[in-house]
């Protein structure tokens, strides 16, 4: 009797023991092979902007800042298309982003259940995953092509319809992560929903809303194709938001591909800096939605 | 408390002296097909605590919410019924909702800062209502913190963020934010389950000592709670009213058989 059940004992320990050895094989397997991928991904990820950083920081210099694009062959900066680029994207948030907090505030505090709030969530899906340069025909159409010439404004404007989607999103998705029992509470002393929004609600979700905003920021300052059909490019220095203008994008876009080494050298620049932008930016978001103590 | 004295007078004496604040008349309410409160008729008398206990489940908070009609908010929501407070239904359409909240406080059984200074917690409910100088405020603030019993832990540091208070001074917070704007009836959803014996022994106390000047309504599991603090306690069961009477009454003499076995503890 005891013997048999020793044996009976041993030969689950001997199944078990197999078990856990395949068990342990194929935990290996899996997490050597999610090692493999986050490595590939890191190496890529390394090469980039390793790439970026050896040819950009050469070309790096005190006169990027001080001269405009120069003419083929000659020597120059990236002031204009510096210029251009952080006025189209301050006047593309000015457009983009009140809008876009607006209706998801809207989305947000309608419910979600009214068939409205669904379908413009659905919408504006769709606007987020448009390709760019689907906007920028648009905007071609609507602006450049009426006005007979490319401008700063058109620019903004495909920017601004980019960044809008992001911003309805983020806003939706981190005003409805408040607790309904702050909204309740505040409605409860008596207040009227417009101020338990913007005092209770908007603080609340302070961090969320301006992170999103940060990226979207991100995301449009490296926007090529929308600003190609729009604001174009221009050679000289310009503050003029009604013409042409130049940017970071176009300008790395063309230069990059010339011929002249010259032209070349300025566009590994223009990448290290916007790179060295959408860095700090996304630093920020971190930074911004870092755990608070207290 | 001086059960003899509340003995000997006879049913609803403690309800009949005072007029009543709130009168509740065949109140139904519905989570959408789900009736919450069946028939609910109860007299709220002024300026004195009702305590409301009952199984988990039983109607409580809901009635709470019916009384500030927070349950506005919500669409699949509705209560047929009245309720009465100075000829007024105000559970009708008509009636002007912020007015009422204003005049009807509500602190939840989890404590809700927001997310500003303790200061700003306390002033935005008064800024919503009153037109107040920077001095009236600051004085209005630490009337309210010294009520809420709050005041001397957090007098150094009103600017400072209220989520950075513990769990029971937060609570202590919305009560204080809650009185800040000097409603008339104040209803508080098992305001210290969240609190240490002390803190709870501070809010008993101010509940008693606000029940001078204001209408209480007090949800609460703890029988001693609603022995100390009501004078006039109501049992729910199954979102029905089963006994309302003097809190010496119910928790001596209950008249019906289930109130006796809740208080008992033999169910519940
Ligand atoms: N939002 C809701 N939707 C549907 N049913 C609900 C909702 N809120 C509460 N109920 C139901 O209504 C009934 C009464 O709930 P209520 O919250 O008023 O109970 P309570 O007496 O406060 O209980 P507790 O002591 O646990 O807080 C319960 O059966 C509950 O399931
Ligand atoms: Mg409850």
């Amino acid at each position: 009797m005891r013997a048999d059940g020793e044996m009976r004992a041993s030969g689950e320990m001997r199944a078990s023991g197999a078990r856990m050895l395949r068990r342990q094989a194929v935990n290996a397997l899996a997490l050597g092979l999610a090692s493999l991928a986050t490595l590939a991904g890191l190496i890529a990820l390394v090469w980039i902007l390793a790439t970026i950083l050896i040819n950009g920081a050469a070309a790096l210099g005190p006169h990027l800042f001080t001269r405009a694009t120069p003419p083929p062959g000659s020597e120059g900066g990236l002031l204009n298309a510096l210029l251009g680029s952080v006025m189209m994207t301050a006047l593309a948030v000015l457009l983009g982003a009140p809008i876009g907090i607006l209706a998801g505030t809207h989305l947000a505090e309608s419910g979600g259940r009214r068939w409205i709030a669904a379908a413009v969530r659905f919408v504006n899906d769709i606007l987020l995953s448009a390709p760019s340069i689907v906007t920028g025909l648009f905007v071609y159409e609507i602006i450049v092509q009426p006005s007979g010439h490319f401008s700063g404004i058109a620019g903004a404007v495909a920017m601004a319809m980019v960044l809008l989607p992001v911003v309805v999103r983020t806003t939706d998705e981190t005003l409805r992560l408040v607790p309904v029992s702050l909204r309740e509470a505040a409605l409860a002393l008596g207040a009227p929903l417009w101020r338990m929004v913007l005092f209770v609600l908007y603080p609340a979700a302070r961090a969320g809303m301006l992170t999103g905003l940060l990226l979207g920021i991100a995301r449009i300052s490296g926007e090529t194709a929308p600003l190609l059909f729009t604001a174009l490019n221009n050679q000289y220095l310009s503050f003029d938001l009604a013409r042409p203008m130049a940017n970071m994008p176009v300008v790395i876009f063309q230069f990059a591909l010339s011929p002249y080494p010259a032209w070349q050298s300025l566009a590994w620049a223009g990448a290290l800096l916007m790179t060295l932008f959408v860095l700090l930016l996304s630093l920020g978001a971190r930074f911004m939605l870092r755990p608070r103590q207290g | 408390m001086d059960a003899s004295a509340a003995m000997a007078a006879p049913d609803f004496a403690t309800a009949g002296e005072a007029a009543p604040r709130i009168m509740i008349e065949n109140l139904h309410f519905f989570y959408g097909t789900t009736e919450a409160l069946k028939n609910i008729t109860l007299a709220l008398p002024d300026r004195q605590a009702t305590g409301m206990i009952g199984p988990s489940g039983c109607g409580k908070s809901t009635l709470l919410r019916v009384l500030n009609r927070m349950y506005d908010l919500y669409p699949g929501q509705r209560a047929t019924g009245r309720v009465m407070m100075d000829g007024e239904n105000i559970i009708s359409p008509d009636a002007d909702v912020n007015t009422l909240r204003r005049r009807i406080g509500m602190v939840f059984q989890k404590p809700t800062p927001f997310p500003m200074s303790i200061y700003d917690n306390i002033a935005f409910g008064a800024r919503l209502h009153e037109r107040l100088s920077r001095a009236e405020m600051d004085e209005r603030v630490e009337w309210s913190l010294s009520r809420a019993a709050l005041w001397d832990e957090v007098k150094d540091r009103l600017r400072a963020p209220a989520t950075g208070l513990s769990g029971g001074q937060q609570q202590r917070l919305c009560i204080a934010r809650s009185i800040a704007i000097r409603p008339e009836i104040i209803l508080l959803d098992e305001p210290t389950s969240a609190l240490d014996p002390i803190s709870t022994l501070k809010i008993e106390e101010l509940i008693d000592e606000l029940k001078t000047d204001f209408t209480i309504v007090i949800v609460t599991h703890n029988m001693q709670q609603a022995a100390r603090c009501a004078d006039q306690v109501a049992f729910f069961y199954l979102g029905e009213l089963v006994e309302v009477g003097p809190a010496a009454q119910i928790f001596t003499a209950p008249r019906q058989r289930r109130t006796q076995e809740y208080i008992t503890g033999r169910f519940g």
